[in-house]
């Protein structure tokens, strides 16, 4: 799957000091769920991303567990308390071992 | 055997059921088993978690959900009508700006869709939101 | 969403008593008319039919038809998961291919300098001596250009380009030509949409003319603009093209469907992009 993998993610530039920012983040997968079958009639086998997390001066804000039952090309919302400025971090891991990793910057004031 | 239209017939029917084996929906032994498995067979309460889904989905593949649960360490989704119960799981941690967090589904029919939140005090409480998904037209 | 269907009610209400005072079909059209994209593109969801489609008297683009979710989706490009596509195809754009080393933006320096190309395709090209759809340009410029080899008609490269063109084009009116050279084009097209094909004996005009707003099986029939294309289905979670779609819709009418690229389909996309002049552009667009 590490092949064309693009992930977005949209948080805030700027905040203020003690703001919750609301974050989003997107990534293209096909999160093959183990549950369907080819044209011959072989299951095809699961795989997905399985875990993502997004970090802020690492610290943690959201670590979520993937099952097969999330949909195509993985969409998370969440909100993030910032004290200081910084960077998110956002880490999402593939069942075949891949990790494909995103970053982003805010100032505070 | 001498293949008569009614043999032909019930053998037609085992291929089919064969060939198109849709998986089977988790029962409600294994819905509860999987939700136990994150409550530890606790009580559940109803105060102070959200659950927002559509009442009815046009396309089982993507349904938009939102979970709210102020003060939650966890909230786990659970689908009693997929083949696997488990949809996700949102941890938060020390960052989070709110308990809240929102993604998108695949439920496999008309189903209960079920939220589930550790409280910081141990305690878990739940929410549940029946979603109907539409049959599609054309190609559906 | 509970008062969505209430207004939903009352809108079919309404509608039964248009019926029993006009006589136009029953439909159940959705109330929202509203899309503005990411705060700032204001799309035309609902428009006069133009004067060359005498079936209709009013417009509407599918995304009126589609449920409040999948409407959301279409609204703000970071929830409309074709814009992932487009991303890569804005990757691809800057990218030398084949031969003379060349990249789309050697010509064309943006995508954004495109932005008129969807709501005027498909188009008469008087070099080739025929209409020509967005696919079959991307394609001349390829092979003709680049000495690149060309994409597949409906592959997934082909409808990431696609949607880029699209997605630059975003809420320019559909403003298809249909006289001069292309009419020929135009009134074969418009006899395979009044066709009825397959052993359902079923035309374009049954569905999307005559029943556009009715259900089918527990679905909304839209009036099948193709505005929104490619659209990201929800059911395929990817981009489907126009020629997709038709083959899809002639292949439910059980019957042979035309070739994806076909001439057939070429002219029939003209007629239907036809039927749509006076909405905006969409695509990619969001529907289930």
């Amino acid at each position: 799957m590490a092949d064309g993998v693009t992930a977005r993610v949209r948080a805030p530039r700027e905040a203020s000091a003690g703001e919750v920012v609301s974050v989003r983040c997107l990534i293209n997968h096909t999160m093959e769920s183990g549950q369907r079958r080819d044209d011959d009639g072989n299951v095809i086998p699961r795989s997905i991303i399985n875990r993502f997390t997004c970090d802020f001066n690492g610290q943690n804000v959201i670590d979520v567990a993937l099952e097969p039952a999330i949909s195509t090309n993985p969409y998370f919302q969440f909100d993030a308390l910032v004290n200081e400025s910084g960077t998110f971090n956002f880490t999402w891991y593939d069942d075949d071992g891949d990790v494909y990793e995103e970053a982003s910057e805010i100032t505070v004031s | 055997m001498s293949m008569t239209r009614r043999t032909f017939t019930a053998a037609s029917v085992a291929a089919a059921a064969a060939f198109f084996a849709l998986p089977k929906t988790a029962t409600a032994q294994e819905v509860q088993a999987a939700m136990d498995a994150f409550t530890g067979g606790a009580e559940l309460g109803s105060d102070g978690i959200t659950l927002i889904a559509p009442e009815i989905a046009e396309n089982g593949n993507t349904v938009p959900i939102e979970v709210d649960a102020p003060g939650a360490e966890a909230i786990m989704v659970f689908a009693a009508g997929n083949p696997l119960p488990e949809v996700v799981t949102f941890n938060f941690g020390p960052a989070a700006g709110s308990q809240h967090a929102t993604t998108r589904v695949r439920l496999a029919g008309e189903q209960e869709v079920i939220a589930i939140a550790r409280k910081a005090d141990g305690t878990f409480v739940s929410a549940r939101q029946n979603v109907r998904v539409t049959i599609g037209g054309c190609g559906g | 969403m509970a008062s969505f269907r209430k207004q939903k009610l009352w809108g079919a209400v309404f509608a039964a008593g248009a019926v029993a005072a006009t006589g136009v079909v029953w439909a159940d059209i959705g109330e929202n008319r509203s899309l503005i994209v990411n705060g700032e593109i204001e799309m035309i969801v609902e428009a006069p039919a133009p004067e060359h489609v005498e079936g209709l008297s009013t417009i509407y683009s599918g995304w009126v038809f589609r449920s409040p979710e999948t409407q959301m989706m279409q609204a703000d490009d970071f929830d409309n998961p074709a814009m992932l596509d487009v991303d890569t195809a804005r990757e691809t754009f800057e990218t030398a291919m084949g031969t003379e080393g060349q990249s789309c933006a050697s010509c064309h320096d943006t995508p954004e300098s495109l932005s008129t190309v969807r709501a005027t395709y498909p188009q008469w090209d008087e070099e080739h001596g025929e209409v020509q759809t967005v696919e079959m340009q991307i394609t001349e410029c390829m092979t003709e250009r680049m000495g690149a080899e060309a994409y597949g008609y409906d592959s997934a490269e082909m409808r990431r380009m696609s949607a880029l063109i699209s997605a630059v084009g975003r809420g320019e009116v559909v403003n298809v030509a249909i006289d001069g050279p292309a009419q020929s084009t135009w009134e074969q097209g418009q006899e395979i949409y009044y066709t009825r094909y397959g052993q359902l004996e079923l035309s374009c005009a049954n569905c999307h003319e005559q029943n556009y707003g009715n259900l089918i099986r527990a679905d909304h029939l839209s009036q099948g603009q193709v505005n929104g294309f490619p659209t990201y289905r929800l059911r395929n979670s990817g981009l489907v093209s126009i020629h997709n779609r038709f083959r899809g819709c002639i292949r439910d009418t059980r019957g042979e469907t035309f070739a994806v690229g076909s001439p057939e389909f070429v002219a029939l996309e003209l007629y239907v992009a036809s039927r749509g002049n006076g909405l905006t552009v969409e695509g990619p667009a969001v529907r289930n």
